[in-house]
């Protein structure tokens, strides 16, 4: 199958990127707890930083002066990428101009693009990449759920990995669902390979995959209360003892964020 | 002195319990039961470096019904302790276990929800095996103690004789949370 313009160039492409700083939240100055919405303009281009959805302190180890790990001090705010603006360079257009009207945002980061898209428009975007030939991603070779406890109304999100072997090309979806309300369309009729891949997301995050033909537990127990990969969800564990000695369980000794 | 003196060459004398010991310990057929990283170790065992056919134990049995010993080699889920207890269930008696590594023995490094603090919650052990994983030589050398067991295990009421002593030297055992002392 030929694309739809005769100039696009075959084959794989080098990845666009972009400087650093200004894609990744991890190299922002510090003290930026929160992040206000503003328009930056760097290098010519102009990118929105979003506004930061939570503060991580620390790396391992107990708050106070029991932490070992030297990161104790260590203050992040908990930033996502910004969003990107046109051109995006490459087949990064292509790809979106295919999709227009149905994305939310687009965020390149690293070099790799995502597409935010709206849960009612999941299926028609899912249907627009595997079936249109400029677009031809045929295979969704996972879902992944990602849980910001702090993202209030986008607590949940599903994270679609996409690669067009025609064009060898990898793009990422992201949908968000309110923790309230976690209801994400399934995409099995057009990914059949994504079945599992929701089943397991739903047994650990508890997102809903509406559509699904038997959407059940996969990995834990079927009567398993909760979904542990979410981040109230207990660690769990018993205090250990020996000879008098007790030491508690690792969610108490250590912050898991 | 006794019937020996009577007896011609080649002809030796011993017990029942002994025979039936020796029996036992020198045809262990293992249950092929791997659950994670103790399973490699316990595959290595029973190739041809480490050679556990040196013990007459090279046949790791697929159907628990043929076999006697079933080494847990791995930390035990939640999800798998059902299934472990079943296969203990399908194996015919004598049968024996042995917890091999730190996470089946008493959940080591996964103190969390998602795995069975010990596998002696769901069935009985006979020999706890440490390390993580244990090396192919210590897990010879836990079979070969277990083989040890199983020769000198008595038979009929000496055998239940035992088992309520040992069930009651167990009720009467010092807590390890009571005991003081160095943690060694």
């Amino acid at each position: 199958m030929t694309p739809t313009e005769p100039t696009e160039p075959q084959g794989p492409q080098p990845a666009v990127e972009k400087p650093a700083v200004r894609q990744s939240p991890e190299n922002l100055p510090p003290g930026k707890d929160v992040v206000a919405p503003s328009s930056t303009t760097e290098g010519g281009e102009t990118t929105i930083e979003q506004p930061a959805v939570g503060v991580r302190t620390g790396m391992f180890g107990v708050p106070d002066t029991g932490d070992t790990s030297g990161y104790g001090g260590l203050v992040k705010p908990v930033v996502f990428p910004g969003a990107a603006q046109r051109p995006y360079g490459g087949w990064f257009d292509l790809v979106a101009d295919g999709l227009d009207g149905l994305i939310e945002k687009v965020v390149i980061h690293r070099g790799e693009i995502t597409f935010h898209v709206h849960r009612d428009h999941l299926l028609e975007v899912a249907g627009k990449l595997r079936d249109d030939p400029a677009l031809r991603f045929e295979f969704c070779s996972g879902v992944s759920g990602v849980h910001y406890p702090e993202d209030t109304g986008r607590e949940l999100h599903a994270v679609y990995h996409l690669l067009s072997m025609t064009f060898n090309r990898r793009i990422r979806l992201e949908v968000s669902c309110p923790d309230a309300d976690p209801h994400i369309p399934s995409i099995v009729a057009a990914y059949p390979t994504s079945d599992w891949h929701e089943r397991e997301t739903f047994d650990f995050f508890g997102i809903i995959f509406d559509g699904h033909p038997a959407l059940t537990r996969i990995q834990m127990p079927d009567d398993w209360p909760g979904h542990p990969q979410r981040k109230d969800y207990p660690l769990g564990g018993i205090p250990v003892e020996y000879k008098g000695g007790t030491i508690p369980p690792p969610d108490q000794r250590r912050s898991y964020n | 002195m006794g019937i020996e003196e009577k007896l011609p060459s080649g002809v030796l004398l011993t017990t029942v319990e002994g025979v039936a010991g020796y029996m036992r310990k020198a045809s262990f057929w293992p249950a092929t039961f791997g659950l994670a990283c103790c399973a490699i170790e316990m595959m290595t065992t029973g190739g041809p470096k480490y050679d556990l056919a040196r013990f007459g134990m090279e046949v790791f049995r697929a159907s628990p019904r043929q076999a006697d010993l079933m080494i847990v080699a791995g930390r035990v889920s939640q999800k798998m302790a059902p299934v472990l207890r079943q296969i203990y269930d399908q194996m015919p008696d004598p049968k024996f276990v042995l917890a091999m590594g730190v996470c089946a023995s008493s959940g080591g490094m996964f103190n969390n929800y998602a795995i069975v603090q010990g596998v002696d919650h769901v069935v009985p052990v006979d020999m706890y095996l440490p390390g993580c994983p244990p090396r192919p030589e210590m897990l010879i050398d836990a079979i070969l103690k277990l083989h040890d067991q199983v020769q000198h295990a008595k038979l009929g009421k000496n055998r239940l004789d035992e088992i309520v002593e040992a069930e009651a030297t167990a009720l009467n055992a010092l807590p390890t949370s009571e005991m003081r002392g160095m943690l060694r």
